[in-house]
């Protein structure tokens, strides 16, 4: 019973990165009805620029962070102004492939930089605790406290600043928001700039709790994250988080009961029935068309 | 008998009653117009006969068959085709196309005989283009065959629209707002053409529309709804006159 | 018949009429063509090898196209489809047939991957009624991930560690015969009513539905048929490669169709050959570059995007493929109306 909690905990920690990656994702889609798929590798970004940061500046943690989270965020505006903007007004098929390619050119051009994979440094304190026979190490206290503490002032965020309701008109309308002075493209980028430093962080908490990091390895965690978005219900963003954390614990837990090799079977297989039951995703709604 | 049977019918979306206990009954080869203020449910009883919202509750008989909450392409197949308020042709396709589309129910081959294009497919695939044609060429849009629907003007695609729905050889025509948009001289214009298809394919036509001349110009009967109720039926005489229709329209600028 | 008659009476149709006759003459000679580079060499085996990966994708793409393309969904598992007929073609050949009779039955084997890739297919089909746009993704994207999975776990065919001993037998030739059947019965299917309730699909699906079009039946023969020759694809791959494992058959591979897919531009069969072709000799023309080929490619890609979102041939489509019935049809009508005036 003990491994089972033991394993829960490790699961809330891998669910936090994936919500914090889905919510990117997910506040993408809300408000430009479009697919990031860049936005794995950009949280493959975070983890190597931590990796730059940490490792060769020698920087510790909270500047660390802080920094990727910035850097991140500058690189996605600056995709997003370059490669999306132009495409707002073409069909979808073509801002995916162009997303596509964006992703291919963030994994190509890192490995080009950095043919071998590379190790964060530990630079949390090594502290583990003890509740009864579980152990609760400061690194999983750490990510799983940050992710809901970033959660919570993107909640915060969006229902309670300005930004956040131009956030939320322009997903409920984007062509009558501009007419109502709403200045779409910049909070389109600033919704960017969010949505991405969070994959930022991820990938600093991803580089910490599995240190060896490599440019492909944004691909399989980008497409979970997908996954756990519109399972959450895309454009949602509690769906997001609660995506995330499904997910995150489905994949550790399905492991106590299955060999580990049938992870992945089981984990997507179990997220089909669920999309079969609510096709829709938890809190999503089916967009209703007047006929 | 009647070629359509509707009784007791009852739909609510989500907690809104938009039809209430609706009964109606249309004899063969009527034309029937269904009138009454915006948001009278009008439209969503189009949508229950044509098989896009299965009823909450209620029957809806078609030459005697039980057809409530059917799938839309067996209804149609059954007889029943209709047009849209706001106009759904298949836009990026030529005009040509959208009506071959609605053809899909009477060319008898198989997917395999689609597949290598042999067997039957090659003699029903020149009936559907026959059919077509004429089709298009009764409306007198034959020249606008092979542009893309979304390049024709409006009244055009409306035309479109009709002569679609008339390519799946339907008994019964349900025409939503047919003259929505237009003049006095093309609601005489329509008003021609809907005589004229309704004698040559023997039809039996409802007709949705607020354009009072083209209502008072050519339906028998008329049906009027207010709230997702029946609240008078008669003839188009008779109903100008009815005070409850008249308080229903209150408000309303409408010229008679 | 009476219609290719007029034609022929009419000297625009009756030039077109005559290309039509050239079409299949041309294929056959290309046909004796490509016996004759693999019996005697006459190019060189990398160059032909080439040539062999240009067709697989050529099928791979124009197989995609029909359910991302023509029906506008967004399928991104098709390499699943692609691992199930390698395996399945991989299975026949090395465990099941006697090595005599391998290249004779070579074709058999490829039409078992095909069917098995196709009964998978069926089972995607099914969601796709209730859901469309980015939720089917997801669900195409999952069963993509399973379907890897599974046969990671099977350690009969090898799991994780691949399967090999396949023969060579996926030749220059039978490639070519491959492609032009694949290509010429989606065009088939892409030019009769169902074809046209894809489309309608795509355009407006509820009112697709009350112009009297099954769409259930039309979603099941797409997937159906599109699975059926990403297995095709697949058997090809397995017997030019030798060797298959399930990372062969990953979100990558399939992301590289979806591209072709879209390079070539979206519902023409015209651009998936083109997107297909331009992509293949593309990465291998870049090779020399080395691990800069892939940061440049994706770079012109997204490019070519900014400047023809639809793609080189999106929604357009060679006259050549099209069927003289639905280029002339109007054309011949009013002609025969004007006759009878």
């Amino acid at each position: 019973m003990t491994y089972v909690f033991q394993q829960a905990l490790n699961g809330l920690q891998l669910g936090s990165i994936y919500a914090l990656i889905a919510l990117g994702y997910t506040m993408v889609y809300g408000i430009l009805t479009m697919i990031n798929f860049a936005h794995g590798d950009l949280f493959m970004v975070g983890a190597f620029l931590c990796f730059v940061l940490a490792a060769l500046l020698g920087l510790s943690f909270i500047p660390t962070l802080l920094f990727t989270m910035f850097g991140v965020a500058c690189i996605g505006v600056l995709i997003e102004r370059a490669a999306y903007k132009p495409l707002r007004q073409a069909p979808r098929v073509s801002a995916i492939i162009t997303a596509l390619g964006v992703g291919l050119f963030l994994e190509n051009f890192t490995l080009a930089l950095s043919p071998y994979p590379k190790q964060i440094p530990q630079f949390l304190p090594n502290v583990t605790w003890n509740i009864g026979d579980i152990s609760l190490s400061a690194l999983q206290v750490c990510i799983i406290a940050l992710s809901i503490l970033l959660m919570l002032i993107l909640d915060l965020v969006v229902r309670r600043t300005m930004i956040g309701m131009a956030m939320r008109a322009i997903s409920w309308d984007k062509f009558v928001a501009p007419l109502v002075g709403v200045p779409v493209n910049f909070v389109i980028s600033v919704t960017f700039a969010i949505g991405t430093s969070l994959a930022g962080a991820a990938g600093v908490m991803y580089g910490l709790a599995y240190p060896v990091i490599d440019p492909y390895m944004g691909i399989m965690v980008g497409w979970k994250a997908f996954i756990s978005a519109v399972v959450g219900g895309i454009g949602n963003i509690r769906g997001a988080m609660i995506g995330g954390y499904i997910l995150g614990m489905l994949e550790i837990l399905v492991v106590v009961v299955f060999p580990s090799t049938y992870r992945d079977l089981v984990s997507f297989t179990l997220l089909l029935v669920l999309l079969i039951f609510r096709p829709y995703g938890i809190l999503g709604k089916p967009v209703s068309q007047k006929v | 008998m009647s070629i359509l049977e509707v009784r007791d019918l009852s739909h609510k979306f989500g907690g809104l009653t938009a039809i209430s206990g609706l009964n109606m009954a249309v004899e063969d080869h009527e034309l029937v117009g269904v009138i009454g203020p915006n948001g009278a449910g009008k439209t969503t009883v189009f949508n229950i006969i044509s098989g896009v919202y299965k009823p909450s509750r209620g029957s809806i008989v078609f030459e005697g068959r039980q057809i409530a909450g059917k799938p839309p392409s067996l209804i149609t197949n059954l007889g029943i085709a209709r047009t849209f308020q706001n106009i759904r042709l298949f836009k990026e396709l030529s005009v040509l196309d959208n009506i071959r589309i609605a053809h899909y129910g009477q060319a008898r081959y198989s997917s395999l005989e689609a597949l290598f294009h042999v067997g039957r497919f090659r003699d029903e695939e020149e009936r559907v283009v026959e059919h077509s044609m004429e089709l298009l060429s009764l409306l007198g849009i034959e020249r606008s065959a092979d542009e893309q629907a979304k390049n024709l003007p409006y009244g055009l695609q409306r035309r479109v629209e009709i002569a679609r729905a008339l390519a799946t050889r339907p008994k019964l025509l349900l025409l939503d707002e047919p003259a929505a948009g237009m003049n006095p001289n093309e609601i005489d214009q329509l008003m021609d053409l809907i005589h004229s298809i309704r004698k040559e394919f023997d039809l039996t036509i409802l007709l949705i529309e607020h354009q009072m001349a083209l209502v008072m110009g050519i339906c028998e009967r008329l049906l009027v709804l207010d709230f997702g109720e029946t609240i008078a039926e008669g003839k188009p005489l008779d109903i100008q006159n009815d005070p409850r229709v008249l308080e229903a329209y209150l408000g309303e600028v409408e010229a008679w | 018949m009476s219609m290719l008659r007029e034609k022929l009476r009419n000297p625009i149709a009756a030039w077109t009429s005559r290309n039509r006759w050239a079409g299949p003459c041309l294929l056959a000679l290309l046909f004796l063509l490509s016996l004759a580079v693999q019996g005697f060499e006459l190019l060189d085996p990398y160059v032909q090898l080439i040539l062999v990966y240009v067709g697989i994708n050529i099928i791979m793409t124009v197989s995609l196209n029909l359910v991302n393309g023509y029906m506008g969904e967004f399928s991104v598992g098709h390499a699943g489809f692609m691992a199930v007929g390698a395996y399945t073609a991989s299975i026949i050949t090395v465990k099941l047939l006697p090595p005599q009779l391998i290249g004779l039955l070579f074709p058999v084997a490829v039409i078992c991957g095909g069917l098995a890739a196709a009964l998978v297919g069926l089972v995607v089909a099914f969601p796709s009624f209730k859901t469309r746009g980015d939720y089917l993704a997801i669900v195409t994207l999952s069963f993509g991930m399973i379907v890897k999975s599974v046969i990671e776990n099977i350690n009969a065919i090898g799991g994780p560690r691949g399967f090999l001993g396949m023969e060579k037998v996926t030749t220059l030739p039978w490639v070519f015969v491959w492609t032009v059947l694949s290509v010429w019965v989606i065009r088939n299917l892409v030019y009769s009513k169902f074809g046209r309730g894809v489309l309608s699909i795509r355009e407006d699906e509820i009112a697709s539905n009350l112009m009297s079009v099954d769409t259930r039946h039309v979603k099941v023969l797409a997937f159906v048929v599109s699975s059926f020759f990403a297995g095709i694809g697949g058997a090809l791959y397995a017997h030019v490669l030798q060797f298959i494992t399930p990372r062969a058959f990953d979100i990558i591979k399939s992301t590289d169709i979806l591209i072709m897919v879209y390079l070539g531009g979206i519902a023409s069969i015209g651009g998936s050959i083109i997107g297909a072709a331009i992509y293949t000799v593309l990465l291998e023309v870049l090779r020399p570059m080395g691990v800069w080929r892939m940061v440049c490619m994706p770079l012109v890609l997204v490019i070519l995007m900014l400047y023809r979102p639809k793609g080189i041939m999106g929604l357009k489509e060679f006259s050549w493929f099209v069927p003289l019935r639905d280029l002339m049809a109007a054309r011949v009508w009013r002609e025969r109306g004007q006759k009878r005036v």
